[in-house]
C-alpha cells in the first residue's frame, strides 16, 4: 500500500489510500450512459486532486462576509466554517476570535462547523491550521462585519460613522445616546460586504474575549449525555450495517457462503466486488448476520515487524524524497577539524494507532437523489469528494455533515465509513447506521507511520556543532530540519513503500524526527562532556526555542536535578507548526522489576498570542499524556498482513496510572500571531523521558516505544519495561 | 427475541430483544439512550458503564437477560429537575474533558467511586478510575473533578 504526499500541507499530511472500489450496477450504467451524457470514469479521488499546487485547490473561498458570519433580528449571530470539532476546542477559540472583532457577547455566537452544504468549502481541520488560518480568516470577517454595522448606523443617523462605537452587540451615537442592536441594523438581512486584505484587527494586546479562559462551548451536553457523536445519530426507519472484513490486508476471496445469514429475519446480503456487507432492522442483528457469514480467504505473505526498518529503507517509494542541504556534502568535509568527535546513530520508530475512543461511524440516507451521510471525520469535504467517485454522483448531490466527533488525532482523514454506509443504504432503500468494531478500527484505519533515523554529527571538543545529517525514512519530513546552529546542515526524507495503510497522525513525523535529534544531542553532550542543557544552550539562537527551553528547565529546577540509578532527569525542545516546546522529565527506575514510570513532566509551551489559556492547558497536558504512550509502550504488532494485537487489551494505551504530576508553563506572545496548538506537545515527551532513563540507567534507548510490557519483534528487548 | 421490562432512570421501558444481547446494545439503538457510548466492546475502556443498583458495571459486558429487575441508571439519568449531579457539576467546573466522549463513562464511574468512598484519595481515584481510558489525555483533570465533586456531594464548595 503506498501514501501521497502532499508538499504544500508543511508536507506533512499522509493520505491514505482507498478502501474499497465498486462496480458500477447496471442501473447506474444506465443512468450514466443513457442520457447523451459522457462520462470519463477515471480514477481521481479527491486525494489526486489536492496533490496538486495551490492552496485552496480550485476552490475560490468566498469573499462575502455573509458565507461566512450571518446575524439574525434578534441579534444572534451565525459562524459558518469548514473546521471541525473534534477535543481540540476549536469550536469554543474559533468563537471567541469572532466576538471579539465583531464585539458581541461570547454567548451570542452559534458556530456551524462541518456541514458541507453550510459552510465554504475547507481542505480539512489537520495541520494545526485552524487556529493560524481560519483564525484570521473568521477575524477579518468580522471585522468587517462590525464596521459595515456601523457604516448602517451612521447612514441611518445622518452621522459620521467615526463618531460612533461598538460593543455587546450594539452600535451607539455617545453624542445623541442613539443606540441599536445589530438585529435592529440588520433585520436578519444577509450581511452585504466584502472583505479587503488590509481591514484593521484588534491587537492581542488589547484581546477581552479572545485570550480568556472562556469554558468549552456546549459543555453541559458532554456531561449530560445529550451531546450527539456521529455514532448517537439515529434516523427514523434506519436499518444497521455490518461489513465482511477480509482476513488480511491483499487478501483473495476464495469461497463465500451466505445462506445462513441471509436466512436471519430482515437480514439483507449487499455485494459490490470487493465489498460485502450485510444490514438488519438491529445493530444485533447485523452483527449474528456478519458473523455468519462463511468465507476463505488466501492472504499472501506480507512484511512484519521484524526487519520492517530493512524493508523501508530497501523499498523507496519513487518521487517521495525531500532533501534539504547539498546532494554530495554529508558530514566530514575537509573543514572540519581533526580533533572534531564523530557520531553517528540510528533511531526507530514503529507503527501506531490513533485509537480514537469513538471508532469510525457514519449514518447514510438517499433521499430524492441526494445522499447525506453523518460521519466522523477531520475533512468532510474530502469525504463529499470520496463519495462523489465512489457513487458517480454531482458534487450537489452529496451532503456530509460532521457533529463534534469523539476525536480523531489525525486517524479521521478518510471517509472509509461513509462510503461504506452509503454502499449499504443505497441496496437497502432505507438510512443506515454503520458503527466500526475496535477491531476494525484497530485494523482497516490506518496508522502512524513506523521509520527509521539515521543522524551523523560532528562537535568540537568545546561543544559546537560542526556537521549535521539527519535521514528519515518513511515517517516523514516535518520537524527534520533542525532548529540548532549549523553551517549547511543536510536533512533528507526517504519515502518508502508502507506495508501498512498509513497516514496522518498528531505530531506524525515530528514526533520522530524530535525524538531523534533530541535523542542524538543528548549523545553528543555526553560525548563532549557537558550538560545537556549548556550543550543545547551553546548550540542554539533561536530566540523562540530558547525562551521555551530556559523556561522548562528554570520551572523543574534542573541546574539542581542529579539523576541517581534510581531516579533520572532528562530534557528536550523543538518547535513545529509554528508553535515551541520545552520538556523535563523525571523517571523513577524500580531495579528489581526493571521497570520505568514517569514521575514528573515540565513543559513550556510558545504558540503566540494565546487564544484560550485553559484549552491551551488542557491540549497540552492531554498531549504529554499521549505522547508517555509512544514514548514507552504503544506499538502495533504486525505480520503477513494481519494486525495482531488489534484489541485495547494487546494495545497498551496510556491510563489513569500512567500519569506523572504535569505541569505547563504557558508563555504567551501577545505580539506574535496565534499558531495551532494540537501538536507541538507531544515532540518533546519521548525525548526528554529518554534521556531521563539514560540519566539514571546508563542505557540508551533508541527505539520507540523505549519500555514496551511485551517485545516489539525485530529491535530486540528492551532493558525495561513499564 | 423476547419481550422484557427493564428499569431505567425510574421508568418502565418494554424491550424486545435477545438474552444474549447486551445492555448497551439495548441502551443505544433499541431505546437510543445514546448518552451511554460504545467505545471497544470488549469491557476494556469503560466508555460504556451504567449504574447497576448503583454500582458501576460495562453494559457492554453485561448481557440483558442479567439485568432482571435492577435499577438500571445511564447518565441521562443523572441530572434532576435541570440540576446536575456533583460529579457533572464537577467534570463541568474542571473542564475535565476534550472531546468528552469517554465523559459518561467517567462520570458513571466516578458517581459509583463516591458512593462508595465520599473521600477518595488521588490514589483511590487512580486506582479505581484506571480501567476507564481518556485517549485525549485529560486524567489530571478527572482526577481533579472527582475531588471536587467529593466535596461538592457534601455541600461544600472549593
Amino acid at each position: 500500500m503506498s501514501t501521497l504526499l502532499h508538499p504544500h500541507d508543511s508536507v506533512d499530511l499522509h493520505s491514505p489510500n482507498k478502501l474499497h472500489h465498486f462496480t458500477l450496477d447496471r442501473r447506474s450504467f444506465v443512468k450514466l450512459f443513457s442520457g447523451g451524457l459522457l462520462v470519463c470514469l477515471t480514477n481521481a479521488p479527491a486525494f489526486a486532486q489536492e496533490s496538486g499546487r495551490g492552496g485552496f485547490r480550485g476552490h475560490a473561498l468566498p469573499k462575502e462576509v455573509s458565507a461566512w458570519i450571518q446575524i439574525d433580528a434578534e441579534g444572534k449571530v451565525t459562524v459558518f466554517t469548514g473546521k471541525v470539532e473534534v477535543g481540540q476546542n476549536i469550536r469554543t477559540s474559533l468563537a471567541q476570535l469572532t466576538a471579539e472583532e465583531l464585539m458581541v457577547p461570547f454567548e451570542s455566537i452559534t458556530m456551524v462547523m462541518g456541514d458541507t452544504d453550510l459552510v465554504p468549502w475547507d481542505a480539512g481541520t489537520f495541520g494545526s491550521q485552524s487556529t493560524p488560518q481560519m483564525g484570521p480568516r473568521l477575524r477579518t470577517m468580522a471585522a468587517t462585519a462590525r464596521r459595515t454595522l456601523v457604516d448602517m448606523a451612521a447612514k441611518q443617523w445622518s452621522t459620521d460613522a467615526s463618531t460612533l462605537t461598538t460593543a455587546d452587540g450594539r452600535v451607539t451615537n455617545p453624542a445623541s445616546k442613539q443606540s441599536l442592536t445589530y438585529g435592529q441594523l440588520t433585520h436578519g438581512e444577509k450581511l452585504i460586504a466584502t472583505v479587503s486584505a488590509d481591514t484593521p484587527l484588534v491587537p492581542a494586546k488589547d484581546w477581552k474575549i479572545a485570550g480568556t479562559a472562556v469554558p468549552k462551548a456546549q459543555g453541559r451536553d458532554f456531561v449530560t449525555g445529550r451531546h450527539q457523536y456521529p455514532s448517537d445519530i439515529t434516523l427514523p426507519g434506519m436499518l444497521f450495517g455490518k461489513v465482511l472484513r477480509p482476513a488480511g490486508y491483499n487478501a483473495t476471496l476464495d469461497s463465500l457462503d451466505t445462506t445462513a445469514a441471509e436466512k436471519m429475519p430482515g437480514v439483507k446480503l449487499i455485494r459490490d466486488g470487493d465489498f460485502i456487507g450485510v444490514v438488519a432492522p438491529d445493530m444485533y442483528t447485523a452483527e449474528q448476520a456478519v458473523g455468519a457469514i462463511h468465507a476463505k480467504w488466501t492472504v499472501p505473505p506480507q512484511p512484519s515487524n521484524k526487519g520492517i526498518f530493512d524493508y523501508l529503507k530497501n523499498n523507496p517509494e519513487s518521487g517521495g524524497r525531500v532533501r534539504r542541504g547539498s546532494e554530495t556534502e554529508s558530514v566530514a568535509p575537509a573543514s572540519i577539524p581533526a580533533d572534531a568527535i564523530h557520531l553517528t546513530q540510528s533511531y526507530t520508530v514503529q507503527y501506531i494507532a490513533h485509537a480514537p475512543l469513538e471508532p469510525r461511524a457514519a449514518v447514510a440516507q438517499w433521499q430524492n437523489g441526494k445522499l447525506t451521510v453523518w460521519t466522523g471525520t477531520q475533512r468532510p469535504f474530502g469525504v463529499k469528494d470520496e463519495l462523489v467517485a465512489a457513487f458517480h454522483l454531482d458534487p450537489s448531490q452529496v451532503r456530509v455533515l460532521q457533529p463534534d466527533m469523539g476525536a480523531g488525532y489525525g486517524g479521521k482523514h478518510t471517509g472509509d465509513a461513509a462510503v461504506e454506509a452509503a454502499r449499504l443504504a443505497r441496496s437497502a432503500g432505507a438510512p443506515v447506521k454503520l458503527v466500526w468494531s475496535r477491531e476494525e478500527e484497530f485494523t482497516w484505519a490506518y496508522f502512524r507511520p513506523g521509520g527509521l533515523m539515521e543522524l551523523r554529527a560532528a562537535v568540537s571538543p568545546e561543544g559546537k556543532l560542526l556537521a549535521w545529517e539527519h535521514h528519515n525514512y518513511n515517517s516523514g519530513p516535518s520537524g527534520l530540519e533542525t532548529y540548532y546552529d549549523i553551517v549547511a546542515p543536510v536533512t533528507q526524507y526517504h519515502a518508502a513503500k508502507s506495508p501498512l495503510r498509513q497516514g496522518s497522525y498528531r505530531g506524525l513525523a515530528s514526533t520522530a524526527n524530535h525524538y531523534a535529534r533530541e535523542s542524538f544531542m543528548d549523545e553528543l553532550a555526553h560525548a563532549v562532556k557537558m550538560n545537556p542543557l549548556a550543550f543545547r544552550q551553546k548550540n542554539l539562537t533561536d530566540a523562540r526555542v530558547l525562551a521555551v527551553l530556559n523556561a522548562a528547565a528554570e520551572k523543574f529546577g534542573w541546574s539542581a536535578a542529579q539523576s541517581t540509578p534510581t531516579r533520572g532527569f532528562g530534557i528536550a525542545c523543538g518547535t513545529e507548526k509554528g508553535g515551541y516546546v520545552g520538556t523535563c522529565a523525571e523517571v523513577a527506575i524500580d531495579s528489581s522489576t526493571k521497570s520505568v514510570r514517569v514521575v514528573r513532566i515540565v513543559q513550556a509551551w510558545e504558540s503566540g498570542a494565546v487564544v484560550n489559556p485553559d484549552g491551551l492547558r488542557n491540549q497540552n497536558m492531554g498531549a504529554v499524556m499521549q505522547g508517555i504512550g509512544g514514548a514507552l509502550f504503544e506499538s502495533i504488532r504486525f505480520g503477513n498482513g494481519r494486525i495482531e494485537n488489534p484489541h485495547f487489551a494487546d494495545y497498551r494505551l496510556p491510563r489513569f496510572r500512567d500519569m506523572p504530576q504535569i505541569e505547563i508553563v504557558l508563555v504567551d506572545r501577545k505580539d506574535l500571531p496565534s499558531a495551532g496548538a494540537g501538536e507541538i506537545g507531544l515532540v518533546g515527551v519521548a525525548p526528554a523521558i529518554g534521556n531521563a532513563i539514560f540519566a539514571a540507567t546508563g542505557a540508551r534507548l533508541r527505539n520507540l516505544p523505549m519500555a514496551p510490557s511485551d517485545p516489539v519483534p525485530g529491535i530486540g528487548p528492551s532493558p525495561l519495561t513499564c | 427475541m423476547s419481550v422484557r421490562t427493564l428499569n431505567i432512570n425510574g421508568a418502565a421501558m418494554h424491550v424486545d430483544a435477545s438474552d444474549d444481547e447486551t445492555l448497551l446494545s439495548v441502551l443505544r439503538y433499541r431505546l437510543a439512550l445514546t448518552g451511554t457510548r460504545f467505545g471497544c466492546g470488549e469491557g476494556e475502556c469503560g466508555a460504556c458503564t451504567v449504574l447497576l443498583d448503583g454500582k458501576s458495571v460495562r453494559s457492554c459486558q453485561t448481557a440483558v437477560s442479567e439485568v432482571g429487575a435492577a435499577k438500571i441508571t445511564t447518565v441521562e439519568g443523572l441530572e434532576h429537575d435541570g440540576r446536575l449531579s456533583p460529579v457533572q457539576q464537577a467534570f463541568l467546573d474542571e473542564g475535565a474533558f476534550q472531546c468528552g466522549y469517554c465523559t459518561s463513562g467517567m462520570i458513571m464511574r466516578a458517581t459509583a467511586l463516591l458512593a462508595t468512598t465520599p473521600n477518595p484519595t488521588e490514589k483511590d481515584i487512580v486506582s479505581r478510575m484506571n480501567g476507564n481510558l481518556c485517549r485525549c489525555g485529560t486524567y489530571p483533570r478527572i482526577v481533579a473533578a472527582v475531588q471536587r465533586a467529593s466535596m461538592l456531594a457534601k455541600g461544600g464548595t472549593l
